[in-house]
């Protein structure tokens, strides 16, 4: 019964949006800001990936607001594990045999050195804050898996954290305090395809990077060390 | 053929998303609601970069000056979906957080015998 429902339902708005998507073509470009953005944005903002341009330069307002999800995401998973009781024996986990401690041991740097390049690279390869962020993460989450026992500090992280989110703060606010908008780039741009160039968009970026590696790391250590 | 030459992406795209509401309506255990909620945010992503691909065009990155700006994709999907991809991995962690506390406080993830639920 309640399956016939489920498709029935399905088919119904499926069948609105097939006659709407008939509408929209496919491989044409459809808007304009996007031609805009990539005609203009390399001298509008001095960075040779156009992305980076748009999620930093001109749609930096809404990142400041996405990453403020994240954290507030955090800060929930963070406040619902809060009421967690110490168990009275906590779980003895096996430990890892030799070739798994070494490895993880061997690739933490290495990916570690990684995600610092992704996003330090962000305004002129593909990558960026995010991205590089992630793959921190991920190393984390491999030190969890593969070294037992060992665990980041939370103040460090929080101290990260917190520290990059000021930094993308305390820019927009410069460019406030010198009498243009917002989040307005103060630096010179530079020569495109360089490391030093697009003014503040590379600055923004790895803080951003820091950032959402300590979150996402807050996340696996949380989930891992409180839910056993 | 050429409508399935035009509209494969989109197709793709909605089958995943409506995979992911079917889980959703229909399934009773909390996890595989949650990661039907999962299927279903990636049919999003991948509409929303098929709506800014262009045919032959290339990624929106000037990596040599002989790239032409004619050839490249819509660069704004890509900037939201980036974003979007991060964030869904919180939310999902938070999703998981709240049904181990579920599970942990009714010893049970399957939805019906919530009691307090109204469903």
């Amino acid at each position: 019964m309640r399956k016939l429902i489920g498709i029935l339902l399905l088919a119904i708005i499926a069948g609105g949006i097939v006659l709407s998507l008939k509408e929209i073509p496919f491989g044409i470009p459809k808007t304009k800001i996007g031609q805009h953005f990539i005609q203009k944005g390399i001298e509008e903002t001095g960075s040779s990936n156009i992305v980076t341009s748009v999620v930093v330069g001109y749609r930096g307002f809404d990142t400041l607001g996405e990453i403020t999800v994240l954290f507030t995401a955090a800060i929930g998973l963070g406040a619902v594990f809060g009421t967690y009781r110490k168990r009275k024996a906590d779980i003895k986990a096996e430990p890892p045999s030799l070739i798994v401690d070494t490895g993880c041991r061997f690739l933490f740097p290495v990916i570690l050195l990684v995600g610092a390049y992704i996003f330090f690279h962000g305004h002129i390869t593909p990558g960026g804050g995010f991205q590089g962020g992630a793959i921190i993460a991920s190393a984390f989450l491999l030190m969890y898996l593969g070294c037992m026992g060992k665990r980041i500090k939370d103040n460090t992280s929080k101290v990260i954290e917190v520290l990059g989110g000021v930094t993308f703060v305390g820019l927009g606010i410069i460019g406030l305090l010198i009498g243009k908008e917002f989040l307005f780039n103060f630096l010179p741009k530079g020569e495109p395809g360089t490391l030093l160039s697009a003014g503040i968009i590379p600055i923004i970026y790895i803080a951003i990077g820091l950032k959402v590696g300590s979150e996402l790391s807050g996340i696996i250590d949380n989930l891992i060390t409180k839910s056993q | 053929m050429n409508f399935l030459n035009n509209y494969i992406f989109y197709i793709g795209a909605f089958s995943l998303i409506f995979i992911g509401l079917y889980i959703v309506l229909v399934k009773k255990n909390l996890i595989k609601v949650i990661i039907g909620l999962n299927i279903l945010d990636t049919g999003i992503y991948l509409f929303l970069i098929s709506l800014g691909y262009i045919t032959e065009g290339t990624a929106p990155i000037f990596s040599k000056y002989s790239l032409k700006a004619e050839n490249m994709v819509d660069p704004v999907p890509q900037a939201l979906v980036l974003t979007a991809i991060v964030i869904g991995v919180a939310i999902l962690a938070l999703a998981v957080t709240l049904a181990i506390k579920l599970y942990e406080h009714y010893g049970t993830l399957d939805l019906r015998k919530i009691k307090e639920q109204k469903w």
